[in-house]
Parts: structure tokens; sequence; C-alpha cells
């Protein structure tokens, strides 16, 4: 089985670019560029070079010893939280600004659902002194305000969405618009796996140096690169393509995606996609969308601003419907409960986002010896307003 | 449905279909009238259609509303959602225009994203639109390649123009390959942008219609998105066979009496 790409911009029935003529050119200059550019020796060497020097990678794979004797397995824990920026987001902001620089493009547009893809957009804006704008949800300016605040220390300027449930959906829906009224010298630095070909796979070799990485830092630690169970949590899935990357072909390595179920995902307030969704197109690409019968986009719900989307990335569909990976999902209170339970084991506060693959833990049973990754795609700073909310902190 | 019934069917279609074909044979300065479907109420879409015919409309394209309009501005964003609000879906258009084709003869298309069609299925929504009497669609989220390698067929079938839209960014290859897939016009933008954007036709803008009319394309051309009075529309008429009307038609309807509102919005128009 072909997990990949292929050369339609399609992973099996899932992908495509569904845009309207306006976003045609800039999408198709990508196309044809991204992979090109990406190969070049001084792309890489600049970027390796930011990798280490700017965002502090590689990233510790951490064997966390209290979480792994509460579940009876080696529990890894890889660090993505102590990148710079605090979360993930910032390897494909790294990638995609200096391709942008190399297409040429003076001015930065991004979508932000927990503020994290925003401030890493908006530093590596300032890094490389060009125009940002961050188009957030007014649902999220609100319960991210630390991270609005960042942004604006940054010099980016953020443009609240107050259509629909005024979360990423509706952010993402506005930067579309942005890059449709400016066709010339703007790049559109998407923050997930999704929208049209190639931002899924171009955001994924982004983020597959987490996997790459992951697979060396195994072999120091075990002996053995191949782990039983490899976990994370999905919002578009960024992180989650990062951390199953180089994994996709091990096939006896088990990928499990943690969606956010909200308040249940039968109770009308939830983001659990592949329980809920439909093959459909949202956001420029073929794939499994919450929706009513008639196609209409579904408002989804989670306490997880990063993960409060109605859609998944296309390669994540097509791992989801060919069973390669395992869809599950977590309730908001799962979630929070196991990130206070990180907090107090391991003294690690994550966001409230990577709490939800974290939460999975608890519903799973290990042999002895089973080795089991989980990406700790970033830190809890951003949502200490919710976590003192819900624990009367 | 009997396969004899279905070829009547098509073609009663064909017979009297091409009424967009038949209307850029015998007219120039074709002025074509965009509205949401659904709004200000519910009820409201044929009505619209009526009275825009009675007013000299040529041509008309019915918005089909979306959660998600990421090519529209605030203006058709908003009368989007208060369509669906109200409970507009496929069926209860293709129940209105049935309605609506017992009294207007202008063409009709129906101009809509992508995912609705899909959940609707294409084959069978294309059927629909036969049936009920529309002349063609403008789906600007569904790709090239795909509506050829997919969908194509089904379009042509129940003689559909499908609608492609080019902005000034758009290459000259392109327009050529979208020129040899369509059979309706091709939808001009007056500017990359999303809709409700004004025209401003400075010396790019004229460089760029001049190129297309001396592309000599096999299908006629119609300049849309920005055209908001008499002076923008005949400027957009000196460079292609007509223009279309949005966003300053769907604010001068949004409150008061229908006709009279269609009708003082089309006076700006004549004489
Ligand atoms: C820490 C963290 N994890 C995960 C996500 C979800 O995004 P993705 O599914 O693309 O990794 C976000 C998004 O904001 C995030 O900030």
């Amino acid at each position: 089985m072909n997990y990949k790409v292929n050369e339609k911009g399609y992973y099996g029935d899932f992908g495509g670019a569904y845009i309207p003529e306006m976003l045609y050119p800039n999408v198709e200059e990508l196309r044809q560029n991204y992979l090109q550019i990406i190969a070049e020796p001084d792309f890489q060497k600049e970027f390796h070079q930011l990798m280490k020097d700017y965002v502090g990678r590689p990233s510790p794979l951490y064997l966390a010893k209290r979480l792994s004797q509460r579940y009876g397995a080696n529990i890894f824990l890889k660090r993505e939280d102590l990148n710079h920026t605090g979360a993930h987001k910032i390897n494909n902001t790294i990638g995609q600004i200096l391709l942008a620089e190399k297409l040429g493009k003076k001015r930065i547009i991004a979508e932000t659902g927990a503020g994290q893809h925003g401030v890493a957009t908006a530093t590596v804006c300032a890094l490389r002194n060009l125009e940002c704008v961050i188009y957030m949800g007014e649902v999220d300016i609100e319960r991210q305000a630390p991270n609005v605040a960042r942004m604006k220390m940054l010099g980016a300027k953020v443009v609240p969405a107050s259509s629909g449930s005024k979360t990423l959906k509706d952010a993402t829906n506005e930067a579309m618009r942005d890059w449709i009224n400016n066709p010339i010298d703007t790049h559109y630095i998407i923050g997930s796996v999704v929208g049209p070909h190639p931002y899924p796979d171009m955001v994924a070799l982004f983020q597959s140096i987490i996997s790459e990485e992951t697979k060396k830092q195994l072999i120091e630690q075990t002996g053995n690169d191949q782990p039983d169970y490899v976990l994370a949590c999905v919002g578009g899935g960024s992180n989650a393509m990062g951390m199953f990357y180089h994994f996709m072909d091990d096939e006896n390595v088990q990928l499990i995606a943690v969606e956010a179920a909200g308040k249940g995902v039968s109770s009308g307030f939830s983001a659990a996609t592949t329980y809920l969704g439909k093959e459909g197109v949202l956001h420029g690409s073929r794939s499994i969308l919450m929706q009513t019968p008639d196609g209409q986009v579904v408002e989804p719900h989670s306490v997880s601003a990063g993960l409060d989307y109605p859609g998944i990335g296309p390669q994540h569909a097509h791992l989801f419907k060919t069973g390669r990976g395992k869809y599950v999902s977590i309730t908001d209170e799962e979630s929070l409960e196991a990130g206070l339970l990180l907090t107090q084991l391991e003294g690690i506060i994550p966001a409230i986002e990577t709490a939800h693959a974290l939460a999975y833990l608890e519903k799973m049973e290990f042999k002895a010896g089973d080795n089991v990754v989980v990406c700790l795609s970033g830190r809890g700073d951003k949502d200490l307003d919710t976590y003192i909310k819900y624990f009367n902190l | 449905m009997s396969l004899f019934l279905k070829s009547q069917i098509s073609n009663l279609n064909s017979i009297e279909m091409n009424r967009i074909k038949q209307l850029f044979e015998k007219k120039k300065n074709i002025l074509s009238i965009y509205y949401t479907a659904g709004y200000p109420d519910l009820i409201d879409t044929v009505r619209i259609a009526e009275a825009l015919e009675k007013s000299g409309a040529d041509m008309l394209e019915i918005g089909f509303p979306y959660s998600d309009p990421v090519a529209d501005g605030p203006v058709i964003q908003a009368s989007s959602k208060q369509s669906l609000d109200q409970g507009m879906t496929l069926n209860i258009l293709f129940g209105q225009l049935k309605e609506l084709r017992k009294n207007v003869t202008i063409p009709v298309l129906l101009m809509g994203y992508v995912n609705p069609v899909l959940q609707f299925g294409v084959e069978n929504f294309c059927k629909a639109c036969a049936e009920v009497g529309v002349d063609g669609c403008i789906v600007p989220d569904l790709p090239m390649v795909e509506y050829e390698e997919f969908y194509k067929g089904y379009f042509e079938e129940h003689n559909l123009s499908n609608v492609f839209l080019i902005t000034p960014q758009t290459a000259d290859e392109r327009i050529k390959k979208i020129d040899s897939l369509t059979n309706g016009f091709i939808y001009l933008l007056s500017s990359s942008a999303t809709t409700g954007k004004n025209l401003e036709v400075g010396n790019t803008t004229e460089a760029y219609f001049s190129r297309i009319q001396n592309m000599n394309l096999k299908n006629p051309t119609m300049i849309g998105f920005g055209i908001s009075d008499k002076q923008t529309f005949d400027k957009a008429c000196a460079y292609s066979n007509g223009a279309i009307i949005g966003t300053a038609f769907v604010k001068a309807i949004a409150n008061g009496n229908i006709e009279q509102n269609v009708s003082d919005f089309m006076k700006n128009f004549k004489g």
C-alpha cells in the first residue's frame, strides 16, 4: 500500500486541489516548485541550521518513568513542546518562510486556532523581516489570549474572523479570501496538513523531522527503531503526520490518531471528524469532514482550539480509510484530566491539544516491554486560563 | 424512470436548451444578474427571477448557498447564511426552479460551491438541473482536471454549460484549455478578488481585457466581479459580450418590496 501523495496530488481517494481559479496561479506556482526548492542544497543547509540553532532541534525523546510505571509500558515523549515558540508548528513555518523567500513573496498570511501556528508564523516573519497578517477566530482570540499578545509583540497584525463558529475553520476561510485578494506578492503559510495539493505534502515533509529524529533516538535508547505504538493528536493533523511519516511503511508499528470528542462524540458538540464525518471537499481538498446531508459544513466543538476543526488532512483520511491508522477520540474532560496527570507525574504542562493524545493511554492495554511514543506536540502555557477554570486553581 | 421517458426529457431539454447560446447569438451588451436563492426570504427565489426578466435582465445566475463561501465577500456571505438559516437546500431550490420556469424564459445558471453538489451526487445534480430547465452551472471550486476526467460527461449529457472563471493572472495556455472545455461563455474576473470589490478599470485591467479580446476565443466572454452601475457596466461591455452584477444587486433587494427594488435597480442600467 502506498501512503504518499501521487503525481496528481491524491492519497487514494483524497486530496486534489479544489480551489477557485483566483488561487490557481499561486497554488500551481508552489506545486511546480516546492520539491525542487526543498531539495536544493542551500535550502537544506539553511533549514537544518535554523532547526538546530534557532528552534533547538533535535527535540529530546524522553522516557517518562512515572508515566511508564502507571501504564506498564515504556512511554516515550517526543518533546516538541521544547521547540522555540513551544510547539511543533515552527518546523513548518521555518520551511515555508524559506520557500516563500525563494518565490520572491513579500507578505505572509496565516490562519491560527490555538495561536501556536500564528505565533510560529509571526516569529519567522520577524526573523526574516516580512509583513505578517494572522487570521484568528473571535472565540479563539479570547481563549488563547497569551498567544494573541505574543503575535502582536512579534509585529503581526491579528485579524479576527467573526463568521460561523468563529474558530479555526472560519479563520482559514478568511485567510483564503485574503489570498484571493492579494494574488501577486503574498504567500499563505497553512498551518496543518490540510488545504489544496501541494500543502498537505509540503507540510508533512517539513514536519517529518519529528519521526526522522524519533527513529534515531529510539535506536540509541532501545536498540530498535520500531516502537509498538506511536500516538498523536489530530486537528488538521500536522504533528500526527510528522510523527507517523517515517513509520507509515513499518506495518508493525501501530499509528494512533486522537481526535477531539468535545462534550462526547454524539453530543452535538464534538470535533471527532472520522467518527462524525463523510467524504467531501473542505478548504481545497477532498477529505473527510463533518457536514449535513446537504453538504453544509457542521460547526465543530472542542475545548482545545487547535483541534476544533471539522475536517482532517487528506492523508489522514487515506490512513483512516485504508485502516493503516487507528482513529479514536477523547472528550474535553478526559483531556484536561490527562493534562493535569502529566503535570503531576512528570512536571510537564502539556497543551490541551496534546493532552488528548496522552488521555488515550488510559484506554490502551499494554504488554510489558511495549515501546510507545507520544508526540508531545506543545506546551500548555497558552492554556493556563482553561486549566485554571476547570480545576479551580 | 423508464429509459424512454428519460431520453424524451433530455431531448426536450436539448431542443429548448442552449438558451445561453441563443442569447449570445442575438444580443450584445448582455446584462446578467446574480442573486442568492432563498434570500431575503426563502420563497423569494421565483419572484426575483420574474421581476428581473420583466425589467430587462438577459440572464440569471442563481446562487445556491454554502456554509463556507471562500470566494465571496461579506454581502454574499451574509445572504448565503441567511438563506441557509431559513432552511434552503438543493432539493428545495430545484422545486423553486421548476416553479420559476413556468414564467421565466431567459437563461438560468446555478452558481455555488462543489461540496453540496458532491453530496447531492454530480450525476443527480446535472439531471435535476436539466429537468427544471437550468441551462448552465458555475462551480468555482470544481477544478478543470476533475471536471474533465470525471464529470464532463454528465454535464454534456444534460446539455448544461459549465462556465469557468479566469483572472488577470490566468495564463494564455490555460485560457485556451478552458475555452476548449466549455460551451457557454467564459467568466472574466475583472481582478483576482472575492465578490463585492469595486471595479477600477485602470491601464492594467484594460490591457488584460484587450489581451483576452484578441485571443479570438470560441466562447463569448462576460465580465464579472465589481460591476455595480451603468458606468462600470458600459466599460465592461466595451471589452466583452456583457457583464454580471452580483453584490450590488443583492444589497439592493435586502429590504423592502422585491418588485419595486428590482425595477428601481434595473432602471440604473437602461438608457
Ligand atoms: C500544541 C498543538 N498540538 C496540536 C495542534 C493541532 O494541529 P495539528 O493537528 O496540525 O498538529 C495544535 C494546533 O494549534 C497545537 O497547537
